[in-house]
């Protein structure tokens, strides 16, 4: 992946607002890449947790929230319980779908899940997933 | 000491099998507990967006239930429910700041400063009986099976709130449980991964690859079964089954059992106690296969 920067895509804004919502500092990220290895969603991730810190770092939140990847993040803790910098990274993913969801653009549509899978889900999956999913 | 106990929305319905067996099992085992007179839902997942408090007063408002009904400890089984509780409880001690400003929120109760424990029943059973002191209690050891036991998220991570009362480590206190009844732990390398939790809802297609995952490497350490404490993981694990085996080459049916129900069986309590109806087929048949529970009288 190949990205120029230009100093005018810094969004210093988008990078107060996740520091802000996720309590963390994006900046401790030493790229090592431990995140990715052991995230489970990662192989389905065009961006990666390490990229998506990297892209971060400096400024370019916007494409980390235009891809899949704060939604194929299912918050296991895998990343955070094994970053060597301490970041919770979990919080960082949250952040980035908290961002999105605080403009009332919801991930699913309890409308358009079909009857039979409300009625064969067991409550825990459809309270989490609207708790994670929707604004 | 007295032990409240907090059932959580899923074991009141399509988990009553885990509820059921395990609340029986305390009972012959003589461990007290009385569910909370009123609890609500504890929200399912912690909420991690640290501006957000309003999503921590649901399962601060339980724990303040269990406080107020003089309980020391809080139980819980769901792997969810515990995770949420022992969070939010720990919030409640540690973050003076967050305390205040949702206690001030909560004007018709006392302040709550963290005062009751969270333990999940798995802790409850070793602090309580301890592994040695259960393994006396076994009628029926399960000899011969080998289970994988599946941890999943909850159970252990973040860290702070990791069962098994150890500091860092591998976690064994599923194994210990399993080896006290008499069955086999095995080793498998997805035992602490995601079983795909809510991604049924937004990603489909990779929660089954997940899924499949977890479900191949519990089929390669030639284990039995699968044994876990989460109403999710039961559903990824378990009842999507033939949707995994139709997307993942090569994964058989595996038995998935709630913990507290292969403990009803290995202490010999009558089978209704394991509602094993609302399992998938194969785990009734594996205890009938395997000769765990007598097979009922008209197939005699």
């Amino acid at each position: 992946m190949s990205i120029t920067i230009l100093l005018r895509a810094l969004d210093r804004a988008m990078l107060e607002r996740v520091a802000e919502i996720s309590g963390q500092n994006v900046y401790k990220c030493m790229q090592c890449g431990t995140c990715t290895s052991v995230c489970p969603m990662s192989g389905d991730m065009e961006i990666t947790p390490r990229q998506a810190m990297l892209l971060i770092q400096h400024g370019l939140v916007d494409m980390v929230l235009s891809s899949r990847t704060p939604w194929l993040c299912a918050s296991c803790h895998s990343c955070q319980v094994r970053c060597p910098r301490g970041i919770e990274v979990t919080r960082v993913m949250e952040a980035l779908r908290q961002i999105i969801l605080r403009e009332n653009r919801d991930m699913v549509n309890p409308r358009e899940i079909p009857a039979e899978a409300i009625s064969e889900m067991p409550q825990i999956a459809l309270v989490a997933g609207f708790r994670k999913l929707t604004s | 000491m007295k032990i409240s106990y907090y059932p959580g929305c899923t074991l009141k319905t399509k988990a009553k099998n885990l509820e059921d067996s395990a609340l029986a099992s305390l009972a012959a085992l003589g461990i007290e507990v009385e569910e909370l007179e009123r609890w609500n839902c504890c929200g399912a997942v912690f909420s991690l967006a640290d501006d957000d408090l309003i999503h921590q007063v649901a399962p601060v408002r339980d724990l303040i239930r269990a406080r107020d009904a003089g309980a020391d400890k809080l139980t819980t089984l769901c792997a969810q429910c515990y995770n949420v509780l022992a969070r939010a409880n720990r919030l409640m001690r540690e973050d003076e700041e967050k305390r205040k400003t949702i206690n001030l929120f909560m004007d018709e109760e006392v302040d709550y400063h963290g005062e009751v424990e969270v333990v999940h029943y798995l802790d409850l059973l070793r602090e309580t009986v301890g592994w040695d002191g259960l393994r006396e209690r076994v009628t029926v050891p399960l000899e011969g099976m080998k289970v994988a036991p599946f941890y999943g998220c909850s159970l252990l991570r973040p860290s702070e709130v990791a069962i098994g009362g150890e500091d860092g480590g591998a976690p064994r206190a599923l194994q210990d449980f399993l080896t006290a009844l008499g069955a086999t732990p095995v080793k498998f390398s997805a035992s602490e991964e995601c079983c795909g939790a809510y991604e049924v809802l937004v990603n489909p297609v990779e929660g089954l690859k997940r899924a499949g995952v977890v479900l191949s490497s519990v089929q390669e350490s030639g284990a039995d079964a699968i044994v876990l404490s989460c109403p999710l993981c039961e559903y990824n694990l378990g009842r999507k089954q033939p949707e995994i085996q139709a997307a993942v080459a090569g994964v058989r049916d595996i038995p998935v059992f709630y913990f507290t129900q292969l403990l009803a069986v290995a202490l010999g309590l009558d089978v209704t106690a394991g509602r094993f109806e609302l399992n998938i087929p194969s785990a009734l048949k594996l205890l009938r296969d395997r000769k765990y529970i007598e097979a009922p009288a008209t197939q005699v």
